[in-house]
This record gives structure tokens, sequence and C-alpha cells, in this order.
């Protein structure tokens, strides 16, 4: 097994982007990626492309081979995975996997997700599908509805409140608006949310990420290789990857994700780090009460304890850890496929110290957290420079 | 003969006045009120119709009748607003009691007598040995035309009764049945068309009491009874007036049809009303006590039937969800704009 | 067409009825219905089991953004009830009128799913009335 490293990356603006189709994001961060990782589209060996659900939102599935031509890799093997909200993470997660084995060396893993062409009560539908069709969305139980649920439990079991939650939005916006990429770059204020529109009670509007069009590449070669391409290259030191049950109904408990836990666990052990070492954080905030969840579960903060801390500013820019710095789901956006790769490339660039207005001093060891559905997958990886 | 193992109502929780109709229509209420003799109407929740009620108030009898539901050899739901007009609200019933594979069923349809048409069917099929029990359901979400008189007793709710043979079982056994049928078109609905029309007065005379009355008396005749020699009597009550106007012509007294004269608390459940009154009737008759029942469906006929209430009646009274208590708890008013939206009229395009 | 025939046929036991299975191992009720039993796998067998729907409210939310099938519909309350018998189960909660919530008991009762197409059929399922 050999070390793998991220060579390149490469991001589109996230957002409504009218005047982009699918192919066109893929284009947008794919030439970006390869040119910063100094290749020519004929030294890619394999493609992965991250996208959860292409088919409902455009029509198109067979997305991989679509990719790679596209980005003039021809013939190379393409494969689309899909976990959902997880696809991307889960794409890095097999592409690490193929560089580590030594079966290929220039990796390129793609995420994109082209959300606008329907309407937003058809795309609730589309994103339903991350649930259980037959027992959740066939009676209604729409996305949103479920961490609703996981946010109500948690409030009546630890004392987390609306406020707290609405914190988490609050800083991630704080980030965004200095990153050039996100969606939103406007800063919002407790209050803001706290009267942004009910979408299923306790989650508001302001609670949720947003729909987004965006897509992220990461270039993956063999560490022993890379510096050839670039001199900055990061190197992955973890990955891992848990499932667990499908319908929220079927959890052992409801106010964690055991994936995430198992994942982190894993993470840890591969990476010889803890908690404690990690500087830089991407976590999975498609709604607030995820991102809590997602510092308890990750073993930043004892259960029930992380509302409070995050409304504290313990994870803002430059705090205990920075949580989020590209704007997370909520400020940066959320299309499906691309967040995790998305995630991979903020932290690229934050180790590189590239991470301009935003940047976590003396950032060394980052980590991100990519989770499919209300919690049916979670994918955990660590990086550090390696140099 | 047969005779009745258990029952079971249901009626949905929303109201409305006939205040509140009477404003949109310019209308006088207290005179309505009056010359109606009722209060306030049941209106279904959006997501009930006449088979979820059906379903209700089945399960409600099979848990009085205290039996399993395997045993059920027959079920017939008889409604004027069936969801489909092909695909049986019978099915979907008995798939929601468990009955299992081997089950008789159909819909029927006789206005608001075809629960009582059900009982006579499942009457014959239990008498004869063809099967154990059989269940009739008269549930219905009835179709009131805005601004139209029937508006303000249009209705929803359903009884459902399970007829057995076990006599030390029974609650009650049925002494005799007859029917007075005929031609008469006094109310109709065409396939496709919301809501039905009716020739005014010309459905009472003609309609309401030629037949009630002349089954009754048929009745009378062929079993020998005579109206004091029975302790209760439930007709068919379109509103609180009709059945109180028959009693009397009949011979009945007031004292006799009261505790089966639901219609001016809930409006006209149309296939449920003369079964709600009858279940109404049979949560307080004691061992011994007899009923008569009058029912009347348009287009037209009425079914009579001589009860007389059983000892068994006792022992599973406790399994009983009274109708006092079902069209009193947790009963919640609506105004027009609401009950617009529950019976659909309205709907975001 | 908003809602296929077999898909909604196959799981009417179920949908009507709370029709799950339990391991006859270990004890475990299950609904909707497993394949194998989570603790026992393979080595035991799961027997059909019709749930009485007693239960309490674990969990509640209100949803005011449905999806497209259930425009009409909304708002409407769901929960996460915890059945007295075991399984914990995704449902609606009726509004009759009592206030939801955590701890509240609920019992069984037969509803329409939505409102669905004209031409569509029906969608009859298990919803949670409060008591």
């Amino acid at each position: 097994m050999r070390d793998v490293a991220i060579i390149g990356a490469g991001l589109t603006k996230f957002g409504e982007r009218w005047n982009k189709g699918m192919r066109d994001l893929m284009e947008e961060a794919g030439l970006a990626a390869l040119e910063d990782a100094n290749i020519s589209s004929r030294d890619v060996e394999m493609l992965f492309g991250g996208t959860m659900a292409p088919g409902s939102f455009n029509e198109q599935e067979h997305t991989a081979p679509m990719i790679a031509d596209q980005l003039g890799f021809h013939n190379i093997p393409a494969v689309r995975i899909e976990n959902a909200c997880a696809s991307g993470g889960s794409a890095l997660r097999q592409g690490y996997i193929t560089v580590a084995s030594g079966i290929h060396d220039i990796v390129v893993v793609g995420g994109v997700e082209k959300m606008t062409d329907i309407t937003s009560s058809e795309a609730t539908t589309a994103l339903g599908g991350a649930g259980d069709q037959e027992w959740e969305l066939a009676q209604g139980i729409t996305f949103p509805g479920l961490y609703a649920l996981m946010a109500r439990r948690h409030m009546y079991e630890y004392g987390t409140t609306e406020e707290q939650l609405a914190s988490v939005a609050v800083k991630n916006h704080e980030n965004a608006s200095k990153n050039e990429f996100a969606q939103f770059k406007n800063r919002i204020t407790i209050e803001d949310v706290m009267r942004s529109k009910r979408i299923a009670d306790p989650i508001k509007l302001l609670d949720c990420s947003p729909i987004s069009d965006g897509a992220a590449v990461i270039v993956l070669a063999p560490l022993e290789k890379a510096r050839k391409y670039n001199d900055a290259p990061i190197k992955i030191v973890a990955s891992a990857q848990a499932s667990d049950t499908l319908r929220l109904a079927d959890r052992e408990k409801v106010t964690e994700l055991k994936a995430t836990q198992l994942a982190a666990q894993n993470a840890y052990r591969q990476a010889k780090v803890s908690a404690s070492d990690i500087d830089i954080l991407e976590v999975h905030d498609c709604f607030t009460i995820a991102e809590v969840l997602a510092m308890e579960d990750l073993g930043f903060y004892q259960k029930g304890k992380a509302a409070k801390a995050i409304a504290d500013g313990e994870t803002a820019l430059n705090g205990k850890v920075s949580v989020n710095t590209s704007g997370g789901l909520k400020g940066c956006g959320h299309p499906v496929g691309a967040t995790g790769v998305k995630q991979a490339v903020e932290i690229t660039w934050q180790l590189r110290g590239d991470a301009k207005t935003r940047q976590v001093d003396g950032a060394e060891i980052g980590m991100t957290h990519n989770v499919g559905g209300s919690g049916a997958t979670a994918v955990v990886h660590i990086f550090e420079r390696g140099d | 003969m047969a005779g009745i193992a258990g029952y079971g109502v249901y009626v949905p929780i929303y109201r409305i006045k006939v205040e509140e109709i009477a404003k949109v229509w310019n209308e006088d209420a207290d005179s309505i009120k009056n010359s109606l003799n009722i209060k306030e109407k049941s209106v279904p929740d959006k997501d009930e119709d006449t088979a979820t009620i059906a379903v209700e108030a089945a399960r409600r009898a099979v848990r009085h009748a205290g039996i399993d539901a395997h045993e059920i050899g027959a079920v017939y739901v008889g409604s004027e607003s069936h969801p489909y007009a092909v695909k049986p609200t019978a099915t979907i019933v008995k798939e929601a009691l468990c009955t299992g594979t081997r089950v008789m069923a159909a819909d029927l349809e006789f206005a608001c007598k075809a629960g009582t048409a059900g009982m006579q069917m499942v009457m014959g099929l239990v008498d004869s040995g063809m099967i154990k029990y059989g269940m009739t359901i008269g549930s219905d979400t009835a179709q009131g035309r805005p601004g139209d008189a029937l508006e303000y007793t249009a209705s929803a709710g359903g009884a459902a009764f399970l007829l057995g043979k076990d006599k030390k079982d029974n609650i009650a056994e049925i002494l005799k049945t007859v029917s007075f049928t005929s031609d008469t078109p006094d109310f109709w609905r065409k396939e496709g068309v919301s809501f039905p029309s009716h020739g005014g007065r010309f459905t009472g005379e003609p309609g309401y009491f030629n037949h009630t009355i002349s089954a009754t008396k048929l009745l009378l005749e062929e079993t020998g009874m005579k109206p004091a020699d029975f302790d209760y009597a439930v007709f068919h009550q379109p509103n609180g007036r009709f059945p109180m106007t028959a009693a009397k012509q009949l011979g009945f007294a007031e004292e006799q049809i009261k505790n089966g004269l639901i219609t001016p608390l809930i409006g006209n459940t149309y296939s449920g009303a003369s079964l709600i009154g009858l279940a109404a009737t049979l949560d307080v008759a004691k061992p011994g006590q007899k009923i008569l029942v009058t029912s009347f469906g348009s287009g037209a006929g009425s079914d009579s039937f001589a009860m007389e209430v059983s000892e068994g009646i006792e022992a599973k009274r406790k399994n009983i969800v009274p109708v006092m208590d079902v069209i009193s708890k947790n009963k919640r008013y609506i105004d027009y704009s609401i009950y617009l939206k529950h019976k659909r009229f309205i709907k975001k395009e | 067409m908003d809602v296929a025939p077999a898909s909604l046929w196959r799981k009417i036991n179920a949908r009507y009825n709370l029709v799950g299975n339990v391991c006859e191992n270990c004890n475990t009720g299950y609904f909707p219905p497993r394949v194998v039993c989570k603790n026992c796998g393979r080595k035991s067998k799961l027997v059909e089991k019709k749930f009485c729907g007693n239960g309490e409210i674990f969990s509640f939310t209100k949803i005011t953004a449905p999806p497209e099938a259930f425009k009409d519909d909304a708002p409407y309350m769901i929960g996460l009830i915890k059945l007295d018998e075991g399984p914990m189960v995704e449902g609606h909660i009726i509004d009759n009128g009592t206030e939801v919530k955590i701890g509240g008991r609920v019992k069984l009762a037969f509803r329409r799913m939505q409102t669905e197409a004209r031409e569509d059929l029906i969608h009859y399922q298990y919803k949670f009335e409060p008591v």
C-alpha cells in the first residue's frame, strides 16, 4: 500500500449557475484542477465521479464517461459513485484506494450536481431519495423532516436550543463571506435564522443548506511521485467510511450518527492522531443540527455539549478548532455530489496556506466529514502536508 | 334467525354549525335549525373518506364482538360515496381487518339504506349456515351541494354490524326483516356528477314517508306486533324532523325514538344514519327489550327490522365505544373555508 | 401516474395493519419487517407479527415544505413513535386537538396518505392518533 497525495484541486463557484449545465460545471472545476496539478488530460488513468441524482435533476445517468469525455480523458475507466450526499466523499475514498493499491497512478475524483433545472418541490422529492423511499419519502417525510426529528430529540435530551443551532448558520455565513467560491456572501444574525420560514419544525429555512449548482475536482497521485507535479502535495493520512441503517427509525440512537463515530474512530487510528490534533475541519452541515451532531460524533465534544460550544465561538475561524472555513454546506452551498470533494479542496488550500482571508493560522492537520442521507453513510478523511 | 354479535361506530371529529353555513348564503340559521331540528354536522378530515371511516367502524365492531377476524365470511360496504366507482371499498376494509382471503365481498349502493340492505344479505348468509360471521357497513362522506338545502345535513360517518348465529354470544337477535321497494326517483346522482339532485318536496311524501311508513306497517302486520310492543324505534333520519313525524304517524312516542335520533348532533351520515341510530340505541338497551329499525334509501325503499336484545349484551358492553363518546370526544368546530378545504372543493393548483 | 399499483400493493399488510416480524430467537420486534434479524442473522427465523399500534411519541416535527406529491396536504405532523411492543416507527400524527409532545401516547388509525391526482390509486396507510 502506497501513500496517496492530492496534487491538484479545482472548484467552481457554488450557487444558482443558470448558464452552466452539468458538463460546463465539470469543465470549469476540472480544467482548474488539471492546471493546478500540472498534468495533461492524457496523464489521467481513472475517473471517479460523485453525483447523487443526475437522473432526477437532469434526466441524465451514466455521468462518469460523460465527464471523462468532456475533460479529454479518452477511454479511461470511469465510474459514478453514489451515496446520496456522501457521493463526493465516497468517490474520494474510492480514488484513494485505487492509488494506494498501486493499480493506477493519476486518478481524478470529481463531484458535481446541477440542481436548479427543476422546481424546488421536485428537488425536495429527489433529495428525499437519500432516505428510505418506501417508509419515509412515501409518507411525505422529507429530508429536513428527518433531521428535524433528530434535532427535536437532541433538544429534549440535552437542552440544545434553536438559538444555539442558529449560531452554526451564523458562523458558516461569516466564513463564507470570505470565500470567493461560496454561494452566500451575506452575513446573517441569530435573529435572521429564528425569523426565517419554518420548513420542518424546529428546522427553519436558514438552518438548511441551500439547493446549489457546483463542481469540485481533486487530482490524486502516489506521494512518492507527487513532487513531480506539485511542490505542495497534501497527503491523505486516513480514509475511512461506515454505513448504518437507511431508515432513521432503525437507528440505535436518533441523536447521534454511528456511521460518523465508526468512520472517525477508524480514521484517527489510521492517522495515529486524535480529535485534539485536528486544526481544521470541514463537516457535513446539511442542517445546523448536523454540525452539532458531527462535532459530538467526531469526538470534539461530549454528547450534548457541542451546541453551546459552537454558540460560544469555540469553532470559529482560528478558534479551538476551525470548522467549516469554506462556509460549510450552509454558507458555501451544497451541490450534493460536489460537497465531499469540495471539502477536500478547502482542506488542500488551507494546508497549502492558500486560503487568503479565511486562512487558519498554522494549519497542519485537516479533516473532512461527509454524510449521506440521515446518516446511512459517513466518510471521514484526514490530511497533512506531504512534505 | 341471525343476530348481532357486535357493532362499531366512527364519526370524524370536525363539526360545522348551521350558523356557519347560513352565514355564507345569507339564510336564517335559527329557522333552519328549527325546521330541520339540527345543530351541526360532521365533516371528514382531509385524509378521511368512506373507506377509512368504514375501517375504523369495522375494527371497533370486531373488537366489540371479540372474534377472530378470520371467522368473518362476508363483508359488504354500503355507501353513496365509495372512493372508487370501480374497485370495491369492501376489499380495502377486509384487508384492514385481516380476514384472510376466504371471504365474500361486494359494495352496495341504495342511497341511505345500503347498510341495512347489506344487513339483510348477511342475515341470509349467516342464517343458512353458509358463513359463521358476516359484516355489513354503512359509511358515507356525503356530497352536499353548496347553497342547497341538503348542505346543512349532508355529513360523514359510518357504522359496522357483525352478525352471527351464536345465540349465547349475540347481543341481540333479529326477529324479522321485511322491505318495501319501488322505483321512486326522489333523489339521484349520475356517474361522474359531483352532487346529487333531488325532487325538493317530492322527497317527502312519495319518498321518505311512503316507504318508511309502509315498510314499518308491513313488519308490524307480519309479526303481529304493535308500536307499544317496542321499547325503542330507530327511523332513518335525513334531518331531525322526518323521523319524529314518521313515528307520530305510525303511533310511536317521542320517548321511543329519542335514543336513536343522532342526526341533530352530527347531521345525516347517509348510509350510516339508521345504523348509527341503532348502535346508539343498543348502547343503552337492556336484555329483553325490543327495537324496531326502519331505514330509508332514495330511489327508493325501506328495510324494516324487529330486534330483541339478548342477555349477552351485558358481558360485552365494556368493549364498546359508545356512540355518545364517539361524537363528543375531541369535537372540533371549523368555519366554511376550512370546510371547503376538508371536502377538497378547494386546493392548491 | 404518481403511485404505481404493485409497489403499494406489495406492502398492504404492513401499511394497513402494522404487520412486521419478530425474531424467534431473541424476540426483537421489527417494523417494517426485516429479512434477517439484526442480532441473530441467518441463524434465526423471523415470524410475522401484527403490532397493535399503541406507543409513545419519541420525537416529532411539523412539515411545512412538502415534497411534490404532498403539496396539497401540508402542513402535517410526522412522528417517530416507539411502539409498546418494541419497534420504532415513522408515521403521521393526526391532529385531533391534543398537544403533540415527546412522551405523548398514540394509537393506531387508518387514513388516506395524501391527496392524489384524480386518476391515481388512493394510498391508504396507518397513521397515529394521540390519545
